[in-house]
């Protein structure tokens, strides 16, 4: 980690640069990326790449959603034929991958790589580029699953794939050829960034910033990831062989030559639990972050929020087999599974007491965000509740499979997910943009939103102990399901409508919200200390942090130690941020950022072409892709003289605080 | 037609009744539905519903966790609530609470959720081990096959002769637990009756188990619950229980070939040589030459209930409308749609009209 060439010591310069003042204006040059298309795609600018995430995953919430409608239309009354059963399924499978892989953890990447180096006090996340690359990854994923969609043919066999329906004999469009590939493509850019998230939090908080100081998104993104490391193997794996079953006549799961299809199960959901999690965790950590600034005081527990995130996850590990209660494995080993399922909401306990503790103690300002928060709560309670009940084994064999997991998993994603997606872009929406969301546009989103998804999704709870089963295209109006039916599409559409109230907003206050200001809410986070929208380099000095609330400690009992905002490293001698150690955040190093490159652009786009190739069977070409992939990537990791150490030695020692 | 369709079970007693009232309301207050009849009577209701030992423990735990889960969301809500709106000093906006404080409210909501999440646990192990297998050995085993999108129902017997084969219409004997084994031939269905039992997943190479039990007669709907393609929503089932006089009836005449009642030249046996030309390569006929394995089993087609796995009533119209239409009934079954003059399908008719 230190470097043992003498010659290559240098100690950082402290000092300040206010706005405008030279050393600013030298910063500001050096971090830039180019104007014009060039820097368009070249930028590896973490805000930048965050920023994308946050609109190419609300986008796709978009398609998602409006696919969810259109069997919202379908399904209102009994025997509607306005989709044939075909259409349905591609609808539902789509629906599904849309929402779980290509909005879900996209977005909450999202928030992340934005927020993570402004929170920590870093100039960038560890490795930019590659940061840059997980993007475009994700974006041609995206789209790699989306080609065979209006020709008819897109996946149509559920987001959890179940062979021996989507293996070659039962399934043979190329459907299924999109998805397991697409989700392979996928798979390699979720493992990047995560990889990215986990040693930006090890290396790069800025000195002072001890691992109990990291705010609690932090820990949700970082415990999100470790598990996406272990478990994105699995699926991918799964996919692949699944792929090789199809194409090439291997017989993974193929029952005639003696392959599993409970195979299948197993890797799809060792992988969709700790998912689950993933999608949840770090959209928690949105809300103990941001919830305590409208409450104005510190989020009640943080230790034992931030142990409950990771404990959430350790648990998370052993619950899998709740998805295949019902696959005829024996007894025994079903209750060790369901009772790990009964004690995995222990965690969760935790954190909503921390959260009403807050609110209690706190003094609530009713902002829109906070709305969305506090709404959270109790959306998140429900969808607790309704999963503590599916963890009983013998329950679960009624209600699996059935209407009310539906309502279960929507009162988890939307209520978990989108609730404080939504509360989050209303709260850092003036940190991206300088400006205000209109509030009172926000608050209608946010009532309409409200009452929309419980009048959608909380009747899906009866329909589902009515017996309605999933995935049907229609239903018999002697079932008894009509009337819960059609207040679920309904409440679908007024929700649907809030989301719409949010978006004109959004269009709205991009042009004309009120100026913001570097902290609008008062908030207490490192990325408040910085203006709206923040300079390319972040910080122009490196901060120095002594608490949890860096802008909150002066009005606050907290000892005298005081963080440093204006004075600190300078850092200037190209891109430069400072490495810290992993516990206590010492500073330890200078590290070189790369610059601005197109490589990982093409390197992404020429992995997919090869991806593209495989699905069309054009091998020649696909080899001809992957050439091109490996000489990007020498280009991508040619030795630069801007990333070695430039200056001459300097008479003092190692870097120190 | 539709009442003819489906005979609800009368509860046995008047606590059952009231719980029954009491429930259906309370569906029915937060679900807004005029029809309440209609509602509490859901084939598929397995909440409000059960009438046999594998299913009875399970439906009191349902109560029991959606109980407790509303009385939980009532209490969070009204905490939350109070948190909310509660009175407070005026205080300076610039002015930060302190971060201690609070901790009690993590130790004593945590601590009350573990106290009753590990109760939960040892109720639900409880109710698992009373449903996962019957108080007795089951003296009837019948094996149940998923199709794409229908059931193949054989009752085993030691005498090849003496076994029966059927579908889509599982006839049990009350009072007694029968064993079913579940395979299936083509993709993973899931055998699902609920006011009987759980469901169980049919995985192609495996032989799943589970046991239902009616303590009352009647006919209880079932419902394939595992995605397998176009067809799953149209793949249901229905399971006739009845006393076992009637029970035993019932097997002895579906144990029977069928007999050949045409006289050469009349248009039943123009019907039979039709069939056998055009539909015995996928239906079986015990007692005829027709011995296809990809479709149900028709020897006593015109003893059962239901067409098509459950999409149609089983009347002579339906059946040669359904013969006809296959493809848009269920699109993508394997049964085609079958073109065919209107002297064959008379001819067709009256032969299948034999059939039971």
């Amino acid at each position: 980690m230190q470097s043992q060439d003498s010659r290559l010591r240098r100690s950082p310069e402290v000092g300040k640069a206010p706005v405008g003042s030279d050393a600013e204006k030298q910063l500001a040059e050096i971090w830039e990326s180019l104007p014009g298309w060039k820097g368009w795609f070249s930028t590896v600018d973490h805000k930048v790449i965050g920023l994308r995430y946050i609109v190419t995953a609300f986008l796709f919430l978009l398609i998602g959603g409006i696919e969810a409608l259109i069997m919202r239309l379908q399904l209102a009354g009994p025997n509607l034929t306005l989709l044939t059963p075909e259409q349905y399924n591609q609808l539902f499978t789509m629906h599904g991958v849309t929402m779980i892989f290509l909005y879900a953890l996209p977005i909450l990447s999202g928030f992340s790589n934005y927020l993570w180096p402004l929170m920590l006090g870093s100039r960038d996340m560890t490795f930019p580029r590659l940061n840059a690359l997980s993007y475009w990854i994700f974006l041609f994923a995206g789209i790699f699953m989306y080609v065979s969609f209006p020709l008819g043919q897109a996946p149509n066999a559920g987001w959890f794939n179940y062979v021996p329906y989507s293996g070659p004999i039962y399934n043979t469009g190329p459907n299924i050829d999109v998805f397991a590939l697409g989700m392979v493509l996928l798979g390699i850019s979720t493992t990047v960034g995560s990889v990215n998230f986990v040693v930006t939090l090890f290396k790069m908080r800025a000195p002072g910033m001890t691992i109990n100081r990291v705010p609690i998104l932090v820990w949700g993104t970082l415990t999100a990831s470790v598990a996406n490391l272990l478990v994105i193997p699995s699926v991918s794996l799964a996919f692949f062989l699944l792929w090789l079953d199809r194409q090439v006549g291997t017989h993974f799961f193929d029952v005639a030559n003696g392959g599993k299809p409970l195979l299948w199960q197993h890797l799809f959901w060792i992988f969709g639990h700790p998912w689950v999690y993933a999608i949840v965790l770090p959209a928690m950590g949105i809300v103990s972050d941001a919830l305590p600034t409208f409450c104005r005081r510190p989020l009640v527990g943080y230790a034992w929020v931030a142990l409950a995130t990771m404990a959430t996850m350790l648990v998370g590990f052993e619950v899998w087999i709740h998805h295949m209660f019902a696959t005829g494995l024996p007894a025994v080993a079903l209750s060790i599974f369901g009772a790990a399922s009964f004690v995995i909401s222990i965690p969760s306990a935790v954190a909503v007491f921390a959260w009403i503790a807050t609110i209690w103690l706190g003094t609530p300002v009713f902002k829109t965000p906070f709305l969305f928060f506090a709404g959270f709560v109790i959306l998140f309670v429900i969808g607790g509740l309704s999963g503590v009940m599916t963890a009983a084994v013998p329950l679960d064999w009624q209600l699996n499979e059935t209407y009310f997991i539906v309502a279960h998993l929507h009162y988890v994603l939307l209520g978990i997910n989108v609730f404080p997606v939504v509360g989050g872009i209303y709260y850092w929406f003036p940190k991206f943009t300088g400006r205000m969301m209109d509030e009172k546009m926000g608050k209608w989103s946010f009532w309409v939103m409200f009452v929309g998804f419980n009048v959608g999704f909380f009747p899906m709870h009866l329909a589902g102990l009515l017996g309605m089963p999933r995935r049907i295209y229609t239903y018999s109006s002697r079932m008894g399901w009509d009337t819960v039916n059609l207040i679920t599409s309904i409440g679908s559409f007024v929700f649907a409508a809030g989301v719409l109230i949010f978006l004109v907003n959004v269009a709205i206050s991009l042009r004309r919200g009120a100026p913001a200001g570097s902290n609008p809410w008062d908030a207490a986070t490192l990325e408040w200390s910085v203006p709206s929208p923040p300079p390319a380099y972040n910080f122009a000095v490196i901060p120095h942090v002594a608490s949890r609330h860096p802008l909150w400690e002066d009005r606050m009992d907290e000892g005298s130690n005081r963080s440093s905002l204006e004075e600190g490293y300078l850092l200037m001698e190209g891109r430069e941020t400072i490495g810290t150690s992993p516990i206590d955040a010492a500073p330890e190093i200078i590290l070189k950022m790369p610059g601005d490159s197109a490589t990982p652009f093409f390197v992404g786009l020429f992995l997919s072409l090869a991806f593209a190739g495989m699905l069309l069977h054009w091998w020649s070409f696909t080899g001809l892709m992957i050439l091109s992939c490996v000489i990007a990537l020498m280009v991508w990791m040619w030795p630069e003289k801007a990333l070695a150490q430039r200056s001459p030695a300097s008479p003092s020692r190692e870097a120190h605080v | 037609m539709e009442q003819q369709f489906h005979l609800s079970a009368v509860p046995e007693n008047t606590w059952q009744n009231l719980h029954t009232i009491f429930l259906s309301a309370a569906v029915l207050a937060l679900s807004g539905s005029a029809n309440a009849a209609k509602v509490a009577e859901a084939p598929l209701n397995y909440f409000m519903r059960s009438h046999g030992p594998a299913a009875e423990p399970t439906k009191y735990l349902g109560w029991m966790l959606t109980g407790l889960s509303l009385t939980i969301i009532l209490i969070i809500s009204l905490l939350l609530i109070a948190a909310l709106l509660r009175n407070r000093p005026l205080m300076d906006m610039r002015a930060i609470g302190p971060e201690s404080g609070g901790l009690r409210w993590i130790y004593i909501g945590t601590g009350v959720s573990t106290f009753i999440l590990f109760g939960l646990v040892i109720y639900s192990l409880i109710v698992l081990d009373a449903v996962a297998k019957p108080p007795s050995t089951p003296a009837i085993i019948v094996t149940v096959t998923g199709y794409d999108w229908w059931w193949r129902i054989e009752y085993e017997h030691d005498d090849p002769e003496q076994a029966v084969t059927t579908a889509n219409e599982l006839h049990i004997p009350v009072g007694q637990p029968v064993l079913i084994k579940l395979k299936s031939a083509d993709v993973i269905h899931a055998f699902w009756v609920p006011t009987l039992a759980g469901k169980t997943q049919m995985i192609p190479g495996l032989i799943n188990q589970q046991w239902i039990q009616a303590d009352t007669p009647g006919v209880y709907t079932g419902q394939c619950a595992q995605f397998c393609g176009a067809g799953h929503a149209h793949m249901s089932l229905e399971v006739v229980a009845e006393s076992a006089e009637d029970f035993e009836k019932w097997r002895n005449t579906q144990r029977h070939p069928v007999s050949f009642p045409f006289k050469a030249g009349s248009t039943g046996e123009f019907g039979q040589k039709l069939f056998m030309d055009r539909c015995a390569g996928c239906h079986a006929i015990r007692g005829t030459d027709a011995a296809g394995g990809h479709g149900p089993d028709l020897t006593h087609l015109k003893s059962r209930r239901i067409l098509a796995a459950g999409l149609l009533p089983n009347t002579p119209e339906n059946l040669m409308n359904w013969i006809a239409n296959a493809q848009r009934f269920k699109p993508g079954a394997r049964m085609p749609s079958i073109n065919l003059t209107e002297a064959e399908k008379l001819a067709l008719s009256t032969y299948l009209s034999t059939l039971d």
